[in-house]
């Protein structure tokens, strides 16, 4: 027993060097036309070495130590407690959810613009969680091409705006509603099919709206993008020193107070957290709702549910629709916020940070994924050296979210319905 | 009521069910017995929908159901449960029968999100009609767990509660009483006969505990290696020859 | 005369590309086929192996040797250990844990796993592209009357060849060796095999070290066709072996060849009769038509649902 385990122990030493060595130790290097092989820095080796003493060490001693930690005192002084009361639980969300929006509310007067301007971007995010939240957390449907609709938010707005002129309020429900109409005629054939061979239709199917907006070039532009997409107005107020359109006033005159550009970021960053707001209300409403319920027992017994009469194509059809339906009220607004979009925008890894973003905050969890989208998004700007290892720490993040607790950091917990007792 | 008229089954090359007929009246309980293996599931899946049979018709109400979607006829009135206890584990045990009553619930988004009159009284009506049934199987305190972490008999009694909440018109049961105790399948007993005499429901049964069948069946089907050996009430099945081959031939 | 060369050069690059794709596609079709997850990280480990390829052939040619065949040969080594011992590890650290738990937590699992590799290797070498020497040079050239040339070219015959060897080895280890006879066993009825004794653990390491072994050959073939890698260079190619080995029939490996040539001939004709930025669409289009009508895929077995 312990030869083998020793012998294993080396073996998992060796696979570490192997992985390792040849593709951190050894850089390649264009040197015009050549390349050449360089060494990487000393600090480089040392950690190679140390991951695999590491990992010959932990093998050895995995049996062993895998028992000293199941002995461990429980270090959460929470987790002995017993669980709040229901009514008590709900109440305290609640006041948590409007200190965070009041909060929210008042900010972005005490910090600087480029602060807004991150916000403004996190609440975008969130947007488009909650509503991956519908498909794969409460669904349980793997939508890997979620950024599609998303884009054919962002697209909506910036067409209709170049070819009619139509202001950002228009814009907003048609974006959305186009952007579920995708889902719905996307979802209509693809959603019979098996979950892992949906993942990947769905991919598939992102890969191909990008594609065409970057070939399209006579309607998208191409990778050259759109441009001078117009901002929101406040009741026909602009917030641009010099009114573009006629018709329309400016809200500095209006109000007779100086020009000032954070009035334009503060204003979306506003319209961007009500419009949040209203997302995370009603997505909360529909779990409350048949079809809420539907979308979750689909999840977890879809045979079960079909024998109780749900039909499968109608549930995964909605949740589907109303998902992208949110990313292309997510996209409408971005597309505002930025002025101009380009395919670019829209890559798988997109989708994949929204996934992470949900799977991480836990699937079907509001306040969870609300908390991981603020993390995800705030973190690699807080701290600029570590925006570089951002993706490799979400990719670990997701393995062992999934190997530890696939329920996510804040998991969805159940709502509780009095009963009367029938006689 | 329910009439199966030489159903059969082919997957690839094997002939899983061969011509089996059998019918169902109203306020019945008719079982379906045989060796494991035998087919009795597969005819429970042709019947539900969730198999489209290669032969034969199903009647329901005079309806040809046979090929229909399985979502369609549970909603006619065809409800079945499952051999291996099949619920929404992590929903609660109301929340499982919510989703059972949903075609009887107000699901248009726009009254759900308005929150309308009409709305909120069928969605009280369906709370109060799972509150009654949990009652009736002894597990309204039970009611806000999760269907999980009930204990095996709570959920097979859960998941009968969860087809009768969609008052059918027949419920079909594979196996409710395995891997029940002696006591619980005498409540199981006594459950399916008020199913019958208090609600008017008709039940196919699919059981191998020999004394729960012979004592409630009005009628027992017998079949082996997908074909039908025999049938006729408990008192003839007892006394059959080619039963007692098939089942001590098996033994 | 002159259309017909053009479609052979067409028909020749698309069977070159489809063959590579084929090699990759054994990975999904393997892993598929036994424990029933999409190991989205293939693609990732098939780059991997390219990376290591191309290390290892600048390495042998600083050191002054020149003699071809070795380098190749010795790159070719290399980049399947390098690629075995990653898809080893993926396993290990990602897949086992999470095996048997709802289908959607393997999967998120292996995207993590598919984006942390990316990241790995971009972090360590860099994101930009970087050239990959063309070692094997030339070909025949075929032509009518001058204005068009049909090309076969060597580093094509090669991949063919090269393919061709693999695919007949795998089919030998697969129905004579003992580890392959477990291999089928266990894709069979996983839970059966191991009561009959097989090590059903060491039989899917096996099985994702093959695939990853077989990518990397991929990795060398490839990357010196297209003359370049990057970290990306996995990704798409990932999904197109995931298509052909869908298009085959997801589960078998003569189905993973047939779905790889007719994916690299149908992106082939699309490049050079319509236009070579639709060869994407083409592929995926063709993805999903499969799962829509197909999902069993050309060869591969129909699945019945269990209740």
């Amino acid at each position: 027993m312990a030869a083998n385990n020793l012998r294993h122990a080396l073996f998992c030493a060796i696979v570490t060097l192997i992985i390792s060595f040849p593709i951190l130790g050894l850089n390649l290097e264009a040197k015009g036309i050549n390349i050449t092989l360089t060494g990487a820095k000393t600090s480089t080796y040392v950690a190679i070495v140390l991951a695999a003493v590491v990992v010959f060490v932990f093998q050895i001693f995995r049996d062993s130590f895998m028992g000293v930690l199941g002995k461990l005192p429980n270090l959460n002084p929470l987790a002995g407690r017993e669980p709040m009361e229901q009514s008590k639980r709900v109440k305290l969300e609640s006041w948590i959810l409007t200190g965070i929006v009041i909060f929210a509310l008042f900010w972005p007067f005490l910090v600087s613009r480029g602060s807004v301007d991150l916000a403004t971007l996190v609440l975008i995010y969130i947007m488009l969680a909650l509503g991956l939240n519908v498909v794969v957390g409460l669904a349980g449907l793997l939508d890997l091409g979620y950024v599609a609709f998303y884009a054919v938010g962002a697209y909506t707005f910036a067409l209709l705006s170049q070819y009619t002129g139509i202001s950002f309020w228009m814009a907003l429900p048609i974006g959305a509603l186009l952007a579920g109409l995708t889902g719905m005629i996307l979802g209509f054939p693809v959603l019979r099919l098996r979950g892992d061979y949906l993942a990947i239709v769905t991919l598939g199917f992102g890969e191909i709206i990008r594609i065409l907006l970057n070939n399209w070039t006579t309607l998208t532009g191409g990778p050259n993008g759109i441009g001078g997409i117009p901002d929101p107005t406040l009741f026909g107020m602009e917030f641009g020193r010099r009114v573009k359109e006629e018709g329309n006033t400016s809200f500095h005159e209006t109000f007779g107070i100086a020009y000032a550009s954070e009035h334009k970021i503060i204003f979306l960053y506003l319209i961007a957290l009500v419009l949040a707001v209203i997302t995370a209300l009603i997505i909360r409403r529909f779990m409350r709702m048949p079809v809420g319920r539907a979308w979750e027992a689909l999840r977890e017994d879809e045979i079960a549910a079909r024998s109780l009469g749900l039909s499968r194509t109608a549930v995964k059809l909605s949740a589907f629709t109303i998902g992208a339906f949110f990313a292309g009220f997510a996209g409408t607004v971005f597309a505002s916020k930025q002025g101009f979009i380009s395919p670019e925008s829209f890559v798988f890894l997109e989708s994949a940070i929204i996934l992470a973003i949900v799977v991480l905050g836990g699937m079907g969890s509001q306040l969870g994924v609300i908390l991981a989208a603020i993390a995800v998004t705030i973190l690699p700007e807080l701290a600029r050296e570590f925006s570089e290892y951002r993706m490799l720490i979400f990719g670990a993040a997701m393995v062992l979210m999934m190997v530890w607790r696939p329920q996510g950091l804040l998991p969805m917990r159940r709502i509780h319905i009095k009963l009367n007792r029938q006689e | 009521m329910l009439e199966v008229q030489k159903l059969s089954m082919r997957f690839g090359g094997l002939l899983a069910v061969d011509q089996v007929s059998l019918d169902v009246q109203e306020r019945e309980i008719v079982s379906i017995i045989g060796p494991n293996g035998a087919g009795k599931t597969t005819v429970f899946n042709c019947m539900s929908g969730f198999y489209k049979p290669t032969g034969g018709k199903i009647l329901f109400e005079g309806r040809e159901v046979q090929g229909k979607p399985d979502y369609k006829i549970s909603r006619m009135g065809m409800v079945r449960t499952f051999q291996h206890v099949r619920l929404f584990t992590q929903m609660t045990v109301v929340e499982n029968l919510l989703v059972a009553q949903h075609r009887h619930l107000n699901t248009n988004m726009i009254s759900g999100l308005l929150g309308t009159p009409n709305y909120r009284q069928r969605e009280q009506k369906a709370l109060d009609r799972a509150a009654y049934w949990l009652e009736r199987v002894g597990l309204l305190e039970l009611a806000n767990r999760d269907a999980g972490n009930l204990a095996y008999g709570q959920q097979r009694r859960l998941e009968i509660a969860r087809c009768m909440v969609t008052e059918p018109k027949l419920l079909m049961l594979d196996e409710p009483a395995a891997g029940l105790n002696p006591a619980e399948t005498k409540e199981l007993n006594q459950l399916i006969i008020s199913l019958k005499e208090d609600y008017n429901v008709s039940v196919v049964l699919i059981e191998h505990d020999m004394s729960l069948v012979m004592d409630i069946s009005d009628r027992i089907n017998v079949i082996n290696q997908g074909k039908p050996l025999a049938s006729g009430t408990p008192e003839e099945i007892r006394r059959n020859d080619d039963v007692i081959k098939a089942y001590l031939g098996e033994a | 005369m002159q259309d017909l060369l053009y479609f052979s050069q067409q028909l020749i690059n698309g069977l070159t590309i489809g063959s590579a794709y084929a090699l990759i596609a054994i990975g999904y079709t393997m892993v598929y086929g036994i424990i029933g997850m999409i190991n989205f990280a293939h693609g990732e480990i098939y780059m991997i192996g390219a990376y290591t390829a191309l290390i290892a052939i600048t390495g042998l040619t600083a050191l002054g040797l020149a003699w071809l065949p070795l380098i190749l040969i010795v790159a070719l080594v290399c980049a399947m250990i390098v690629s075995s011992s990653m898809g080893w590890a993926v396993e290990r650290v990602a897949y086992r844990p999470v095996r048997g738990r709802h289908r959607l937590i393997p999967l998120i699992s292996a995207i993590g796993m598919s984006i942390f590799l990316q990241n790995y290797v971009h972090l360590a070498q860099g994101s930009r592209n970087v050239g990959f020497p063309a070692l094997i040079e030339g070909g025949f050239n075929f032509s009518a009357d001058g204005a068009f040339q049909m090309s076969l070219s060597y580093i094509q015959i090669t991949i063919f060849i090269t393919t061709l060897i693999c695919m007949i080895a795998l089919s030998l280890f697969i129905s004579r060796s003992r580890t392959g006879r477990a291999c089928r066993a266990v894709s069979q009825d996983l839970g059966m095999a191991s009561l009959l004794g097989i090590d059903t653990n060491r039989i899917i390491s096996a099985t994702f070290v093959i695939g990853a072994a077989l990518a990397a050959v991929a990795g060398l073939l490839l990357g010196m066709y297209y003359g370049s890698v990057d970290p990306l260079f996995g990704f798409i190619a990932g999904l197109k072996a995931f298509t052909a080995a869908v298009l085959g029939g997801i589960g078998s490996i003569p189905g993973a060849m047939l779905g790889g040539l007719i994916l690299g001939v149908s992106e082939s004709l699309t490049s050079g009769y319509l236009s070579g930025e639709y060869k994407d669409v083409v592929s995926f289009g063709l993805l999903i038509l499969i799962l829509l009508f197909k999902p069993t895929g050309l060869l591969g077995k129909p699945e019945v649902e269990k209740i």
